[in-house]
């Protein structure tokens, strides 16, 4: 694994672009903050750089290639404060955070704070360890020193910078060599009622050593929080023969931005399966950013996304190529209600060297109303020879002559477009390897349809 | 049970059935024979509730009822089953799961509780029994995947966990082997019953060895022109359907 230092080319903040309000306030909360001083020493330089990129590169426009599909004018003229004080959890509000049949490790965050009461504790089983990031910092600092920071591409990533400029806290999630965990680690970064709507910038960092086997699920949600942002990235570390089950779960409140990345480094022989289940959210920015580093690694993205209301979900996938015999496979599935509009855009990116890559692409979308819409953009960057790469995308309504078919055995229509809409999610959440987590999506999705209800008695 | 009066039915303006009638008692088999773009099919569709079809005169009453009034649902309810010629593969919806649906959205349309997961199971895998398919088959997508016998197989397991008051098998042996074929009818055969009246939809005589109807109607153009019992079957396969439609429909008797 390469442990190359990019982080600390740039160190004070030069540039004068067009800001908006946005900025303009996280450069002063950045201030406020003495300057990043908080942390090891090795993290100040890193944040100082990331605040120094974050104000040259300012928010993307529409004129950016890959933001062409979503406008970040509503969000960059907002001004959201570092979050303090909100309306507190309880351990029974979370009763419902559980995999049934399944124990998991919970790490609990209210408004971008670590909660260690409603947390499960940091040590568990084969040494796997599941602590907050600041704890990260005492138990595991060589390893997170080694990581942080390291793999997100904040030069060319506003948010990205962003997020690192105020990396504070987080989880870390580390699986030491040969270990293979079944108990899940669930982190649950729940917004709830703060005076001003708040920003949060939570940051993930997941090693997977060589190996050894592990599952993390990230859940973003609204427990009473309306307006907020959460703008949040996971840095993934998958060693030698890692294999890996990501699954991010958003259901953020309608009105809440989201902009989440994961950034995957895999080495060689390494299995990483990045699922996303995108539910809430009112504007959406979901990056998956694997890199195949390691020859014959493997890697699978497949998440679903369904949007209603005036919801907007951009998903953004690059998967890099960059070492031979890898294999990649991407499944995305949307279904978009009312006047929500989605984007899907899927950049390949095969390297020279990348020799006898075989790369996947599909993104299927069912429109459930004229006004709903989708713009779907596959897009291959192939600079090796032999490789063997495939992409397509469908957008659609559902299937009247299966309508026709449901209702003919007496089935209502409701239930009927219901059936066939969860079937169309079923495709994906099939892909999903654990049973139990499979389950706990499964229930979201059923609550989230439109008469999803019926559902429940068929199941 | 069921009376279709002077039906007269477009497709995109196109006049596909021009003044059918047809009469079903209770108890009673009722083939309907017909060349390709007779309006067999149509007519199946017509009664199931398909959309997309224009009745432009003519009526039909279920059991006193005007059934185009209904939504397909509704007629599923009141007992009408269409047996599909193509059978739609449904991928990610259950068998198990689509199946209760229907059983239960047409138990509760009877005044019946509805059954637990449990129970419906139990039902479906006798039922599944007895047409020699194989019960790995429920645990799939509907149809997805099937063979075309299996789809064929699937949709008289449907009809037999359902039991329709009136069931309409359209082309049901259309692609299926003997074997398949015997299945299918045998399937079938186990469901006559005083109550119940059946209308087969076919191509062949073949399939009417093996379901033996009371009554044979041969469909030409969009009129049924001529009606009788079983030796009609015969006699069309022996002649054809030039020489059934070559007799005036005034002559056809119902």
């Amino acid at each position: 694994m390469s442990t190359v230092d990019r982080r600390e080319r740039r160190s004070e903040v030069t540039a004068k672009v067009e800001k908006g309000k946005g900025l303009e306030i996280y450069l002063e909360q950045f201030e406020r903050l003495e300057n990043g001083a908080g942390g090891p020493d090795w993290l100040r330089p890193v944040r100082r750089a990331a605040i120094a990129r974050s104000s040259e590169l300012g928010f993307p426009t529409v004129r950016d290639e890959d933001w062409k599909f979503t406008n970040l004018a509503p969000l960059a003229k907002k001004a959201f404060a570092l979050p303090a004080g909100g309306a507190p959890v309880s351990l029974a509000d979370l009763a419902g955070f559980v995999f049934r049949g399944q124990e998991s490790a919970r790490l609990v965050f209210v408004n971008g704070r670590y909660e260690p009461e409603l947390s499960d504790s940091c040590a568990q089983p084969g040494g796997v360890l599941a602590c907050s990031l600041s704890e990260s910092l005492e138990l595991q600092p060589e390893l997170v020193k080694l990581h942080l920071a390291n793999y997100l591409d904040y030069e060319h990533d506003f948010f990205g910078a962003l997020n690192t400029a105020f990396v504070e806290e987080g989880s870390f999630v580390y699986v030491p060599d040969g270990v293979a965990v079944e108990r899940p680690v669930h982190l649950i970064y729940v917004s709830t009622e703060t005076p001003a709507p708040a920003i949060t910038h939570p940051r993930n960092l997941v090693v997977v050593g060589e190996a050894a086997e592990g599952t993390v699920v990230e859940e973003y949600v609204s427990l009473g929080g309306e307006e907020y942002f959460t703008n949040a990235v996971t840095e993934i570390v998958a060693g030698p023969g890692a294999v890996l089950e990501h699954y991010r779960v958003q259901r953020e409140s309608r009105r809440a931005f989201n902009i989440g990345t994961v950034r995957v480094q895999q080495s060689r022989s390494s299995n990483v399966s990045c699922h996303g289940v995108h539910l809430g959210g009112g504007l959406v920015r979901n990056n998956v950013h694997p890199v195949l580093a390691g020859e014959g690694a493997h890697c699978l993205i497949n998440g679903v996304f369904l949007p209603a209301g005036k919801q907007h979900i951009d998903n953004f996938m690059r998967v890099e190529h960059a070492s031979p015999h890898c294999d990649s496979r991407q499944f995305y599935n949307g279904i978009l209600n009312d006047s929500a509009t989605g984007v899907f855009s899927g950049r390949i990116v095969v390297h020279k060297e990348a020799q006898k890559t075989d790369a996947k692409q599909t993104n299927r979308n069912l429109l459930l109303t004229d006004e709903a819409q989708m713009d779907s953009k596959p897009q291959l960057e192939i600079y090796a020879d032999d490789v063997k790469c495939t992409h397509g995308a469908t957008v659609g309504q559902l299937d009247d002559d299966a309508i026709f078919y449901l209702r003919a055995r007496g089935v209502p229509e409701d239930t009927a477009r219901t059936l066939l809409l969860f079937g169309f999610a079923a495709e994906n959440l099939e892909r999903m390897r654990l049973r139990p987590i499979r389950d706990y999506v499964e229930n979201l999705i059923t609550e989230w349809l439109p008469h999803g209800e019926v559902l429940k008695k068929l199941r | 049970m069921l009376e279709i009066k002077n039906l007269h039915v477009s497709v995109e303006g196109k006049k596909i059935l021009k003044g059918l009638n047809l009469k079903l008692n209770a108890g009673e088999v009722h083939s309907i024979m017909g060349p390709n773009g007779s309006g067999k099919s149509t007519l199946a569709s017509v009664l199931a509730g398909r959309a997309g079809y224009d009745i432009t005169d003519g009526e039909v009453l279920y059991r006193g009822r005007d059934l185009l009034e209904l939504d397909p649902e509704e007629r599923a309810c009141e007992g009408v089953f269409l047996a599909f010629q193509y059978p739609v593969e449904i991928p990610g919806v259950g068998s198990i799961q689509f199946l209760t649906a229907a059983l239960n959205a047409v138990r509760q349309h009877r005044g019946l509780e509805e059954l637990d997961a449990l129970d419906a199971l139990r039902l479906f895998k006798e039922k599944v029994k007895a047409l020699q398919v194989s019960d790995e088959l429920l645990g799939r997508s509907v149809n997805e995947g099937f063979s075309g016998g299996e789809k064929k197989k699937n949709e008289i397991f449907q009809m037999a966990v359902l039991e329709p008051t009136l069931a309409i098998l359209d082309e049901t042996d259309s692609g299926l082997d003997i074997d398949a074929l015997r299945i299918v009818a045998e399937g079938v055969n186990a469901l006559r019953s005083p109550e119940r009246a059946f209308l087969v939809i076919t191509h062949y005589q073949r399939l009417l060895d093996y379901i033996v109807p009371d009554f044979v109607h041969v469909l030409v153009d969009g009129r049924i022109v001529r009606s009788g019992d079983k030796q009609l079957a015969l006699h069309l396969e022996e002649y054809g359907y030039a020489w059934a439609g070559e007799r005036h429909p005034a002559e056809a008797a119902t």
